[in-house]
């Protein structure tokens, strides 16, 4: 069926809001890439603009879906994940992707992201991982590398980083991938993937923070695209293994692209089957009422 | 008026409130009004359980301390309570269990090893032990079972409760009354049928008692009502799943208690702000913390008024019996909707785990109210300001429209600003809705009232206080005046059901007058506080001595 895209122009995506993004800020690639894969997925794919739906939680990477002319949920911090669920469950058409920062989703918000991982809720979530809190000011975060000094942690902090892509393995998400914002066409056609999956996809960017933590130098130095076979992806031993090169804390090399993905049976499915229709409840009521009797 | 009271105690795990249900499901076959409160302690096993089933020729929604006939399991269930027992009052034991037994005692024990039956089918013995008693036909009790127990037991729990029913004499006779047998449900079930009948699309809960049946009766009844059950990782993410559905366009409705609500206060806020609907059912028990749990309390009236940040409109009612559970969980949620506002059912456990006879036939539903819908005409603008605060809805999905929800102040669109016109505005707008939302419920009945105008006494209560303070109110010749709307508060209705009111209590299950403090709070006096904040809702012969001191 070739949807009617007459309303919505796929290339006009960008809103009349102002942008407040420090400049050099990693998010206008994310911001851009990801206007590029619902525009060129709504082209190739003839998804409408209009069943596209984008979370924010709070922190700089919120700001996005103000940015994007695409429906959007401007979430609360660490809860984009429990309503993009919802929102999935509401209406099976929709593509709902979560944008979500590292302080958001690792610390806040780290059991509702394993609990989506887990119940393979068909979502997916983009990771604005710029491993500080930015809007705050430039505290440590859940990747924040060991001996980072932050605002909170003048002295340098003690505890090491988590390697989120190794827990949401674990978790038993079906679709693990890492982007970096300075490889944009990469980044793009990592989130089209992510977005077509059928099942949680995940995708950590690695994103600089140009005002509290510019990692740009490091990053450029160690980031490198995985080749094809370089990893099997439907394999967890082999995704594990690969996921392990670098932990976010060690000098090693980082590699990028998808790191897992495979077919599972998706959350919602049970739940679509049992509201379908939009039967007339009230006489289920009365009928349920009667059998007491 | 003709009526008759029954205890029956044990351990936990023994059934004590099946068999409870049971004893109600044999008075309603007679054409009596049931009512049932069940204590139990916070455990699997052991302890003490006991059901109180009271039956009546008319409505009737609490329980008295003397009973006509006890039935022990152990001996606990009489030596915890010698205030029940009077001259008048069988007592049936279980001889197996109980050392120093009294009235009749049935070889529990032997009678299930010599009917080769399972130990659980001794409250059929019990049964067949109070039918007897109770001089109803065997017929009766048989026609009882068939309707409580699975096919497959139902053989051996038949001869287990004739050899109850032969082991006793009859003492006295309950008549039939001319009357149908209504379906004896708890209000947590109602509850969730009500919203059913307000639209309710999908219920999403983390299990807390005394909501948890809630969740347990709408997820085993989920294909025949034709609505999503969910039971997600924490209550933070229940209400956020409600929020994505409502978001989505689904009717969406979640259920806690007091402990779950504290975790739901921030999602509460942002269904303020982002102006999504969604209803809480919200049974309260005693608190603070964990507090005891199994047991019940009005003592979140305010945290429930003043949860979440900032300023917004709520909509919170607080039913007191079946039929009005039914009715206000239903326009609650149809309320919500219409205005966009979170709406609040409070109960408490004596309501909601409460069981009660259910008259469908003798309800009348409030009216039914849709959502404003956008017309698609123009820009969609999610938060257009119109005159009564309603913006019209879409959802996503809608060709020609960006739907644009928020938790940040935002202008009409629902981009993000902080320009001091367009977050004033935002804050007006909320409040405008909360005076649309009140004007129309000034024409819903939202404060009821009960007994003779010229009384000169009355008594104020809220939620489930309702049917104790009425049966109290008879004998003392007092008025009831009950209010179903704590928020909006409805000033006006309130101050016409008090003209006159004389001499004025305010009975409440908590310990500082929560519901006395918010007339107070509304400029009206609530008279002398009447408390119990024990856990335990009050029996009827309790609240009239403790009212008698007050108005003499």
């Amino acid at each position: 069926m070739t949807p009617d895209r007459s309303s919505r122009p796929a290339g006009d995506l960008i809103s009349p809001a102002e942008n407040t993004w420090c400049p050099g800020c990693g998010n206008f690639s994310i911001e851009h890439m990801m206007k590029s894969a619902v525009a060129e997925l709504s082209e190739e794919e003839g998804i409408p603009i209009e069943n596209f739906v984008l979370l924010g939680g709070i922190g700089c990477h919120g700001k996005l879906v103000d940015y994007l002319n695409v429906n959007s949920f401007y979430g609360i911090h660490g809860r984009s994940v429990p309503a993009a669920t919802g929102i999935r469950l509401g209406n099976p058409d929709l593509k709902v992707i979560c944008h979500v920062g590292d302080g958001d989703i690792y610390a806040e918000g780290l059991d509702h992201l394993i609990f989506a991982a887990k119940r393979n809720s068909d979502i997916t979530v983009v990771v604005h991982d710029n491993r500080v809190y930015g809007l705050t000011t430039g505290q440590y975060t859940p990747t924040s590398p060991a001996g980072f000094k932050g605002r909170s942690t003048p002295g340098g902090i003690t505890e090491h980083p988590l390697n989120p892509l190794e827990v949401m393995l674990a978790a038993g998400a079906t679709h693990i991938a890492r982007g970096y914002t300075k490889k944009i066409r990469h980044l793009k056609n990592l989130f089209k993937e992510a977005i077509m999956h059928r099942g949680f996809s995940f995708v950590d960017v690695l994103q600089i923070c140009a005002t509290y933590f510019n990692l740009t130098d490091y990053y450029n130095e160690h980031a490198y695209e995985m080749k094809v076979g370089e990893v099997d992806a439907g394999r967890f031993e082999s995704a594990l293994g690969k996921i392990r090169e670098w932990d976010y804390d060690r000098e090693a090399p980082i590699p990028l692209g998808t790191f897992y993905s495979v077919e599972k049976p998706i959350y919602e499915e049970k739940f679509q089957a049992l509201m379908a229709g939009g039967p007339e409840r009230r006489p289920l009521v009365r009928k349920v009422i009667e059998e007491w009797r | 008026m003709a009526e008759y009271s029954v205890l029956i105690g044990g351990k936990a795990g023994e059934g004590i409130n099946t068999a409870g249900l049971s004893i109600a499901g044999l008075f309603s076959r007679l054409g009596y009004r049931t009512y049932m409160y069940f204590d139990y302690p916070s455990l699997i096993r052991g302890g003490h359980n006991f059901a109180i089933i009271r039956a009546a020729d008319r409505a009737i929604g609490a329980h008295r301390t003397p009973v006509d006939v006890l039935l022990a399991f152990d001996q606990n269930s009489i030596d915890n309570h010698r205030e029940s027992i009077h001259d008048g009052t069988t007592v049936v034991h279980d001889a197996s269990a109980v050392v120093r037994g009294e009235g009749y005692g049935l070889p529990l024990d032997d009678i299930v090893k010599e009917e080769k039956a399972p130990p659980i089918t001794k409250n059929s013995a019990m049964l067949g032990a109070l039918a007897r008693v109770a001089g109803i036909g065997r017929e009766v009790l048989e026609d009882v079972l068939r309707g409580s127990v699975p096919a497959k037991h139902l053989e051996a729990n038949l001869r287990v409760a004739g050899r109850g029913y032969d082991a006793v004499e009859g003492v006295f006779t309950v008549e039939p009354v001319d009357a149908p047998a209504l379906p004896v449900l708890t209000g947590n079930e109602v509850a969730g049928l009500g919203l059913v009948h307000g639209g309710l699309e999908s219920y999403v809960a983390y299990p807390m008692t005394p909501t948890s049946s809630i969740l347990h009766f709408l997820a085993n009844r989920a294909e025949d009502l034709s609505i999503g059950v969910i039971h997600p990782e924490n209550e933070i993410s229940v209400i956020l799943m409600a929020l994505g559905l409502g978001y989505a366009g689904k009717k969406t409705a979640v259920g806690t208690s007091g402990g779950g609500f504290c975790l739901m206060t921030e999602g509460l806020s942002l269904a303020g702000m982002s102006e999504i609907p969604v209803t809480i059912v919200m049974g309260q028990r005693p608190g603070p913390s964990t507090g005891i749990p199994t047991y019940t309390a009005q003592g979140d009236l305010h945290f429930v008024l003043n949860a979440g940040q900032g300023e917004f409109p709520r909509l919170v009612v607080a039913p007191g019996d079946l039929e009005e559970t039914y009715v206000w969980s239903a326009a609650a949620l149809m309320l919500s909707w219409k205005y966009q506002v979170p709406a609040i059912v409070l109960t408490d456990k004596t309501l909601g785990e409460g069981a009660y006879s259910f008259d469908l036939g003798a309800i009348t539903p409030l009216p039914d109210r849709q959502p404003v819908l956008w017309d698609g005409a123009g820009e969609y603008r999610r938060y257009a300001r119109t005159e009564d605060g309603v913006s019209p809805l879409a959802f996503p999905g809608r060709a020609g429209a960006t739907i644009k929800a928020s938790s940040y102040a935002h202008d009409e669109v629902g981009f993000t600003t902080e320009e001091p016109t367009e977050t004033r505005e935002v804050q007006e707008k909320m409040l405008r809705k909360e005076e649309s939302l009140k004007a129309e419920l000034a024409t819903y009945p939202t404060v009821k009232t009960y007994g003779a105008r010229d009384a000169g006494t009355t008594i104020v209560c809220w939620g489930s206080q309702k049917w104790v303070c009425i049966e109290a109110a008879e004998r003392l010749g007092a008025r009831v005046v009950h209010p179903l709307v704590l928020s909006p508060f409805p000033t006006r209705a309130w101050k016409e059901a008090m003209i006159g009111a004389g001499k004025v209590a305010c009975v409440e299950n908590n310990a500082t007058g929560q519901f006395a403090r918010l007339l107070r709070q509304q400029g009206f006096d609530p008279g002398r506080s009447v408390l119990k904040y024990d856990g335990r809702p009050f029996a009827v012969d309790e609240l009239e001595a403790r009212l008698t001191e007050v108005f003499t």
